[in-house]
């Protein structure tokens, strides 16, 4: 039996400042998990992928994260994803300020 | 201390220039990723978590006011207004911008700094002990000997491409403050029958994912020998180490794999050979280099209103009695200004406080500021009179916690909060345990202690030699805190031992707490410290305080 396929968002680095970006479906790059693709498909996943593995010269160590949909939109499934889409504990440093004003 | 001479100006431009050709080549398109990073990584430049980080060297840990100044100008101009000093000596600022980082090492070159070989397969920033040239048990001045390894592996042809990252550690005094046998070389300075001095030099030590103490390799090197010496153990792990496998290539595996003895045979081959191409310029350079460091002219005059104020105000008292190291001149002190306020992240200090250092270095210390792998700064060389002061300015920058060495002066890694590598987080751990001890009101009680964590098997924070480490990982999707005992990175080195199944997030604090009450009630009295303790008695009773369940069923069945 085949292990049932985990949701996907396609996330990366922005090359000039670093921060965290996901593929959104409409082919930009956000900042928010939130506006992100949420992709169910296994081929799909792997598809958009490479899509953004070609976008050397904006993003930096594309991949595939796993990500489960919420009320808002895709969710983190991982205590790692979830830091990365919200910032540091220690200060209220990154997303979890700069995003607060969108 | 050591000015860079007009040779060293012109190569840290050059690299700048270079580094930003190779930034905007990267901007525009010209070079990929895969082709940019090696050339990153050689300026000391990551990606992290949430953004880039610059991991800027203080080479033997050793600065000047306005260096300090210009780390505070860095911190406010191209990050968040802080910088975080790391285990190596290093300060590391956590946002910076790819396109902004030119102009950030251009202003380290302004004050004689640099990235250069903080990161990457060659020799890294050399450490030293934090009280070099002032301690009271000091043999000899070690920075000398780590500025002439500093020259000698900046750029080194040979050794740009080795198996693995290479860490060297110095000191000057038998006490070792630097941590040398977990390095790949560790060097202490002695001296001879005659008085002249050499080093004995440790291999093979390390902590990461396979942690093992350096081995000696010679009890004794006549000074002149350190380079063509050093150059030898390189040259053989350059050989040796294991290229096939990242995670057995550092020296230490080599030494495990190949013997002590055989290391020391191919080194003194390799020695024999070196040491006909030195000419002897290493030690003109040397004794030019010696000369800059120094001690500092120190003034003679009473001493009475330190004791006058240890009298009159409990709190300088409580500070003087944990923060202040014998200097070699009884009427001076060593301060060491605690980063490890309870609560706050061990290392970070704001651009603010680094500027209240800088001014005290100025005022009060000969200009001389060190950082210390515990993560805390040090003003080596200020008079007792002084440090009421000093004191006062301390408390008023929020930088005058009276804990150092204490339970609260926690070395912890960035973990998961910034570092790309972590499997867990480090610093609220850190912060929960200080601001837990700091209620309970305990730690002056306890007294020497050392809790070390890492937020990854890496070990960046030591947690191999903290008498209690701490190290964070991810078990099946949750962080899980597993705890080793008895560690020491002292002359005495010892790898703490793992105590037994992990904790989590919210267990780790109260298993901590219960460790310490344990051994306030087994110790025979203040004099023994924890680490003696539990080598007195051995793990077991630490275990029970651990897992008090399992102790109960062990006395059940018996």
């Amino acid at each position: 039996m085949t292990k049932a396929f985990t949701p996907k968002v396609v996330t990366a680095n922005a090359l000039v400042d670093g921060d965290v970006i996901y593929l959104t479906a409409d082919d930009r790059w956000s900042r928010a998990l939130q506006e992100a693709e949420l992709i169910e498909d296994e081929a799909h996943a792997q598809l958009r992928l490479l899509e953004a593995e070609r976008q050397t010269g904006t993003v930096v160590g594309a991949y595939l994260a796993d990500a489960r949909a919420g009320p808002g939109g895709p969710e983190p499934a991982h205590f790692r994803e979830a830091f990365r889409a919200r910032g540091p504990s220690n200060y209220a440093h990154g997303k979890q300020t700069e995003l607060s004003d969108v | 201390m050591y000015e860079y001479g007009e040779f060293d100006t012109a190569y840290v431009r050059d690299r700048v220039a270079q580094f930003r050709a190779q930034v905007e080549r990267r901007l525009d398109g010209s070079l990929t990723e895969e082709e940019f990073r090696p050339l990153r990584l050689m300026n000391g430049l990551y990606l992290q978590l949430h953004a880039y980080m610059l991991r800027v060297a203080i080479p033997y840990g050793t600065l000047n006011s306005r260096q300090m100044r210009q780390l505070a100008h860095i911190a406010e101009r191209w990050d968040k207004g802080y910088g975080h000093f790391t285990t190596r000596q290093n300060i590391q600022y956590n946002w910076p911008r790819l396109p902004e980082v030119p102009d950030i090492l251009d202003a380290l070159a302004d004050v004689g700094m640099h990235a250069i070989q903080t990161s990457g397969n060659t020799v890294r920033n050399v450490t030293a002990d934090h009280f070099a040239g002032a301690a009271a048990d000091e043999v000899a001045d070690p920075r000398p000997y780590a500025e002439l390894l500093r020259q000698w592996s900046t750029d080194h042809p040979e050794f740009q491409f080795l198996p693995r990252k290479f860490k060297i550690g110095v000191t000057g005094a038998p006490n070792d403050r630097a941590v040398i046998r977990s390095h790949d070389i560790g060097l202490e300075l002695r001296r001879d029958a005659a008085g002249a001095p050499g080093f004995r030099v440790f291999v093979g030590g390390g902590l990461g994912r396979t942690p093992m103490v350096g081995q000696e390799l010679a009890a004794f090197i006549p000074e002149r020998d350190l380079l063509p010496y050093v150059e030898a153990i390189l040259s053989v792990y350059n050989l040796l180490g294991r290229r096939d496998n990242k995670y057995k290539a550092r020296l230490k595996i080599a030494v495990h794999e190949h013997g002590i003895d055989t290391i020391r045979a191919l080194v003194d081959e390799a020695f024999e050979e070196r040491c006909a191409q030195f000419s002897g310029i290493d030690q003109e350079l040397l004794s030019g280099i010696a000369a800059q460091f120094a001690r500092p002219a120190l003034e003679q005059r009473g001493v009475a209103p330190y004791h006058a104020a240890r009298e009159a105000d409990p709190v300088f008292r409580a500070w003087a009695d944990t923060n202040l190291a014998d200097h070699a001149d009884g009427a001076h002190a060593i301060v060491t200004i605690s980063l490890k306020p309870h609560g706050a992240t061990p290392g970070d200090a704001t651009a603010a406080q680094m500027r209240v250092m800088a001014d005290l270095a100025a005022r009060y210390g000969h200009d001389q500021l060190r950082i210390s792998h515990e993560q805390n700064v040090i003003l080596p060389h200020v008079h007792r009179a002084d440090l009421p002061q000093v004191h006062g300015a301390l408390k008023e920058a929020g930088l005058a916690t009276a804990n150092v060495g204490l339970v609260s002066d926690i070395i912890a890694c960035p973990g998961m909060d910034y570092c790309s590598l972590a499997t867990a987080r480090s610093i609220p751990i850190a912060q929960d345990i200080a601001t837990r001890f700091e209620e309970l009101k305990l730690e002056h009680e306890v007294g020497p202690l050392k809790i070390k964590i890492s937020g990854c098997i890496n070990a960046c924070g030591h947690h191999h030699v903290g008498h209690i480490g701490i190290l964070g990982l991810d078990r099946a999707g949750v962080e899980n805190y597993q705890v080793t005992l008895g560690g020491d990175g002292s002359e005495t080195t010892v790898i703490g031992q793992r105590a037994g199944p992990g904790f989590s997030a919210d267990e780790i604090v109260p298993a901590v707490e219960r460790l310490v009450l344990a051994y306030l009630d087994l110790r025979e009295g203040a004099e023994e410290t924890f680490l003696e303790l539990y080598r007195r008695l051995g793990a077991q009773p630490f275990k029970d305080a651990l897992y008090p369940e399992q102790a109960r069923r062990r006395r059940d069945a018996a």
